[in-house]
């Protein structure tokens, strides 16, 4: 498979329509693994790192799971082509800065992508549409355990996976969703909701993971520890979290309804003409106003059926999806004229707002019918 | 009281966190305090911090010159990058680390999945340990023929046990 069929298909998780999918953009989970007694990738030569390659890149391009993939070395991909998987969450930042002696080996829906020689041997993570964490746990579960039957695993009967930061040891796993929470950074209780969330030991980040920045009203939630905890307890108490996370997101979005109708319909009103009329564009600012929009589409003042083509935006206009398609460079500049002219093009086909269509319910929580998983 | 990092000055800055019902304490001069980012409450996590002291001690300890025997990798390695050199280095610095992830994780030890081959060792043990007690009653009883066999079958199962295949 080569690299252009993987960019011309989006990812079945940004067109799958999981549970809570208005909300939970999606669900991701890793699990780190190591070699017995080989050097970390982080501690290894080259050549071991070489070698550590050729004895897994093989194993893991033969599973069931990854008939028809994408495989490739990582000093074979551009700077662009990496920033692209980036962008996707197909691979960590830290994975795109690295060259020979790591790999990705990828499906072709997308959903399943492992990763040679990050910062542990293995890498290996599943991401779904909406909250399906379980899910996702399941897939990378059944590969892991196809793989371990292959190669040596570093386990230790008290500590159980071994991996190179200590942080992650035990379980290996980081289980993760991607939330859409416009409605609690507009009535500014987004702080509250992540201090509590931290304080009972799980972590909140922005788009893309450890250190960024917030945008779009984009925000990662993950367990931050690892040792001491069974995976399916660890993903129990994560969904159990995000769950009523989605809750006071509702009502948060109800009460602004309610209380602050005209705030509300300026902001979308104005994220609505900005994005129609305006002839550059950052990233920061297109992902910002992109989530009012989104906004927009779940309260009912956009045509439901705008949802794909605007959630496309999301990724479409990221810098390095930008660039895929034109062959030079791109300064910063150009990127923003390009981004406006996009995304101009795709609001001809979404009609003006009109909030006269907001379903209005009483704040008591969810409008999606209650899903579990 | 004396900072936790350098030792040497007074502390002046108290920092207590609760994780998951767990207090943890750190008193921090005011360099120290600079020097660990704690100025900054947003970008600040306990756990970093307490990460970088309990390596800092180990080494006080005079663990500094143990090298992890496959790998090469020393304690300050460690300190330096936060990451470990190879699976064994989980054995060599056992005790460093025990410290630190008890102040990192809910618990000491894995509860989670196990691997195949760990479960076939783990079910292999526990038929030993029936097969010992067996043999010791057989013993006891006199019952000789039955305690021969069983020595054969524990004979069979130790082999087994150191070739995990």
């Amino acid at each position: 498979m080569k690299f252009q069929s993987v960019i011309t298909s989006t990812g079945e998780w940004l067109r799958g329509e999981g549970p809570h999918h208005q909300i939970v953009v999606s669900s991701r989970v890793r699990l780190a693994r190591n070699l017995r007694n080989r050097a970390f990738p982080g501690w290894a030569k080259k050549a071991e790192r070489l070698a550590i390659l050729d004895l897994i890149k093989p194993q893991v391009e033969e599973l069931p799971e990854m008939q028809d993939s994408f495989s490739e070395v990582l000093q074979d991909l551009s700077a662009v082509e990496k920033q692209v998987l980036v962008e996707r969450h197909l691979i960590s930042r830290e994975h795109a800065a690295k060259s020979i002696g790591s790999a990705i080996v990828m499906n072709r829906k997308q959903t399943l992508s492992i990763m040679v020689n990050e910062e542990d041997h293995l890498r290996m993570q599943s991401i779904r549409s909406g909250l399906q964490l379980r899910q996702a746990f399941k897939l990378v579960d059944k590969v892991d355990s196809a793989l371990e039957s292959k190669l040596d695993i570093a386990y230790d009967a008290k500590l159980g996976y071994l991996t190179a930061c200590p942080t992650n040891v035990g379980t290996g796993m980081r289980a993760s969703a991607m939330l859409h929470l416009p409605g609690l950074v507009l009535s500014e209780l987004i702080n509250q909701v992540i201090q509590a969330v931290n304080k009972i030991g799980l972590a909140v980040r922005g788009l893309y993971g450890e250190g960024t920045e917030a945008m779009g009203n984009l925000f990662q939630i993950s367990n931050q520890t690892t040792l001491g905890e069974k995976e399916d307890e660890i993903i129990a108490r994560l969904s159990k979290v995000i769950e009523t996370i989605i809750e006071k997101e509702h009502d948060a979005r109800q009460v602004l309804i309610q209380k602050k109708p005209n705030t509300l319909w300026d902001q979308i009103g104005r994220a609505y003409g900005v994005l129609t009329y305006a002839h550059a564009m950052t990233s920061k600012e297109a992902l910002n106003l992109l989530s009012i929009v989104k906004l927009g589409i779940d309260l009912g003042t956009f045509p439901e059926d705008k949802r794909l083509p605007i959630d496309e935006l999301f990724i479409e206009t990221q810098p390095a999806h930008l660039q895929k398609g034109t062959q030079q460079k791109l300064n910063a500049e150009e990127r923003d004229h390009l981004r406006a002219e996009i995304i101009r093009e795709r609001l001809k086909t979404v009609p003006k707002p009109d909030m006269s269509k907001v379903a209005r319910e009483p704040a008591s929580g969810n409008s999606e019918p209650a899903k579990h998983e | 009281m004396l900072c936790d990092v350098c030792k040497c000055n007074d502390a002046t800055v108290f920092l207590t966190q609760i994780l998951d019902g767990k207090m943890q304490k750190v008193n921090l001069c005011e360099a120290c305090s600079k020097e660990k980012g704690v100025q900054d409450p947003t970008g600040f996590a306990l756990a970093d911090l307490l990460l970088g002291i309990g390596a800092a001690e180990e080494i006080e300890k005079g663990a500094a010159t143990t090298r992890c025997p496959v790998c090469g990798f020393t304690q300050a390695d460690f300190k330096k990058t936060g990451r470990l050199g190879c699976s064994t280095c989980y054995t060599a610095f056992a005790e460093g680390l025990s410290s630190l992830l008890k102040a990192m994780h809910k618990g000491i030890e894995h509860v989670g999945k196990l691997p195949a081959r760990a479960q076939r060792t783990l079910a292999l043990n526990d038929r030993m340990k029936s097969l010992t007690e067996d043999l010791r009653k057989a013993v006891e009883a006199e019952n000789y023929e039955t305690a021969a066999s069983l020595r054969d079958e524990i004979k069979q199962l130790q082999t087994e046990l150191a070739n995990p295949s």
